[in-house]
């Protein structure tokens, strides 16, 4: 996992699961969940936004629901990374296991839409290119970098598993 | 050094002497429940993928609650791949269309003191007013709990919250939690908050859960209560043994919290929190003078259709009519509490009245089945969260309430303290 640049896309506070991935689509595939991500707040995000792109959020991003959809939205459009003051926890969890670099970002009121930014996420730096203003973060947690650097907990399972370094249970004939 | 609850929990999932916050630790999983809506549809093509099954057969337990019964036929598909998996897998708890997973849980005596539990849903925290850990994750973090039976955790601190006195007519524990989503917020991420007092040893099982589930809204990683006579007595019930050492699982005397809170019952209004978020709440009677009128008033879900939940809404509306231009609609947490209802007169109080009754499901909840709104519509729900568009469309309002509460604005077509339709 290298250093990510992209255009900022720039959300509030107490942005929350429910309307990241609204429950009347759950039942539709991961491509008409993810073009309805966030469409309360911003109608243009799920439409115009890049692969590599970088999402800047206030406070408790994510919070409320388990749902994955809301996490899995943001991987399947690639987002490079997210850059929020505050995490819900299961969000958190669920971002980073697919492998999309979630850093707590308390600077985040100095990054406005569209400002080109950089983020290096083991590194943890984070350059806004537009204001020429450069920011360290922690990076993330030591124990997870293996996994976020493989792509995120599928593809790290997958390793360990025919590595025969897990226990589990066998597929059913 | 006194010990947290979840500290104890914690060591001894993680087969440690002790643990402290902050430390990360691989804990066992003793339960792993997951559901249709982010369970077997989610974690069954990655096992595939993986080329293995799940860690045991006996502790994933499997319930069809979200998608019950099937409206559409995508809801049908998904609720038959989840038989399915249930058959291929050869799961021996299965629970479908039952009622909703978090009280079913509760009913049937799957949880203890003690234990580490996983759940595929948020709401998950309900199960620790048992005195267990059960948190929620999402589908992705489930499908590696159910290889691998292990998740990591990091130790969390925990917030003291603790209420002497007692409830006045018309308030209860939902009313705790709309008050308290106020005055701690939803940014306790990592925390657990482990409720005490008086005013929760008063609580019967079924109301202590609306205080955990509701951890939710508070942003906490879960709630606890601590056990007491009143959960063996809940765990027998539900036709489990409550293990020796079940009494032994609680916070030390000198055990360090991070924040500690007492709060005081007596005073306690009724709450009800405006959109679109639960902590955006006020004394119910702030919303008088608005007469905000309600389109339809909704008692569903885990946390606010239970039988103490039912009663509270018979309480209201005895001899009372819902009024013309608003629509009540009941949908009861589970069957068993649908059939004790329909037993104790309950549903038929609620029917006279004018209230529909709905099959035991998520439904409306969370915009996924019977009983969504539509652009513009007011709903009052005994549900726990009212982010914009969760009951349906992004343009409706949702409040929330205690079930005195929604039944009462049912009656005046509009929002009240239910207090004055008690009297
Ligand atoms: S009833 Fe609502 S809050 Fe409870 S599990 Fe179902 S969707 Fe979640």
């Amino acid at each position: 996992m290298s250093a990510v640049t992209g255009k900022a896309w720039v959300f509030g506070d107490e942005i929350n699961s429910d309307v990241m991935a609204p429950g009347i689509y759950f039942k539709e595939s991961v491509e008409v969940m993810a073009s309805h991500c966030l469409e309360a707040v911003d109608p243009d995000f799920a439409s115009n936004v890049q692969p590599g792109d970088i999402v800047v959020a206030g406070r408790a991003f994510g919070v409320g629901s388990a749902r994955e959809q809301a996490a899995l939205s943001f991987a399947h459009m690639k987002v490079g990374a997210i850059l929020a003051k505050s995490y819900a926890r299961i969000f958190y969890r669920n971002m980073l296991n697919f492998g999309v670099p979630a850093l707590v970002f308390p600077e985040a009121d100095e990054i406005s839409a569209k400002d080109e930014v950089t983020v290096d996420a083991i590194a943890g730096t984070v350059e806004n290119k537009t204001t020429g203003k450069s920011y360290s973060v922690s990076p993330i947690p030591e124990h997870l970098m293996e996994m976020i650097s493989m792509g995120g907990l599928m593809p790290y399972l997958k390793k360990k598993i025919d590595a025969g370094e897990l226990k589990t249970g066998a597929m059913p004939k | 050094m006194g010990e947290t609850l979840i500290q104890k929990i914690m060591a001894r999932a993680s087969s440690k002497e002790s643990v402290s916050p902050g430390e990360i630790v691989t804990c066992a999983v003793d339960l792993a429940m997951i559901l249709d809506s982010g369970g077997p549809r989610k974690i069954w093509p990655r096992l595939e993928q993986l080329g293995v099954g799940v860690y045991d057969n006996e502790k994933v337990v499997v319930v069809a609650d979200h998608f019950v019964p099937a409206a559409d036929p995508q809801s049908a598909a998904i609720l038959k791949l989840t038989r399915d998996f249930v058959k291929k897998f050869d799961i021996k708890h299965f629970y479908d269309m039952e009622g909703i997973c978090h009280v079913l849980m509760a009913e049937n005596g799957h949880l203890q003191p003690g234990m580490f539990c996983c759940g595929g849903d948020s709401h998950s925290t309900m199960g620790g007013a048992f005195g267990c850990y059960m948190a929620g994750f999402g589908a992705i973090e489930m499908s590696g709990v159910v290889v691998t039976g292990n998740i990591w955790s990091v130790v969390p601190e925990t917030i003291k919250v603790d209420w002497s006195g007692t409830f006045g007519d018309g308030v209860a524990a939902k009313d705790i939690m709309l008050f308290l989503a106020r005055e701690l917020g939803m940014e306790n991420a990592f925390k657990v908050v482990e409720y005490g007092g008086p005013t929760i040893r008063e609580m019967s099982m079924m109301e202590r859960m609306v205080l955990t589930n509701m951890a939710a809204e508070l942003g906490a990683e879960t709630g606890l209560i601590a056990p007491d006579e009143i959960t063996l007595e809940a765990i027998r019930a539900g036709g489990t043994e409550p293990s020796e050492d079940a009494l032994d699982w609680r916070s030390d005397d000198d055990a360090t919290f991070c924040a500690e809170h007492s709060f005081d019952a007596d005073t306690l209004a009724p709450q009800v929190a405006a959109p679109h978020k639960p902590s955006n709440s006020a004394p119910a009677e702030d919303y008088e003078k608005d007469k905000i009128h309600v389109d339809q008033a909704y008692i569903g879900a885990c946390v606010g259709a239970k039988l103490t939940d039912l009663h509270m809404v018979a309480s209201v509306l005895k001899g009372k009519q819902v009024k013309s231009g608003t629509r009540l609609m009941v949908a009861p947490s589970s069957k068993k509490i649908m059939t004790e209802a329909a037993a104790d007169g309950t549903l038929a109080t609620i029917t006279e009245a004018g209230g529909m009754i709905l099959p035991s499901g998520c439904g409306a909840c969370a915009g996924l089945g019977a009983g969504i709104i539509a652009d513009g519509e007011v709903c009052i729900s005994s549900t726990n969260r009212n982010f914009q568009g969760r009951m349906g469309s992004n343009e409706s309002l949702v409040y929330l309430g205690s079930p005195y509460t929604v039944a009462a604005a049912a009656v005046a077509g509009h929002i009240v303290d239910p207090r004055e339709l008690l009297s």
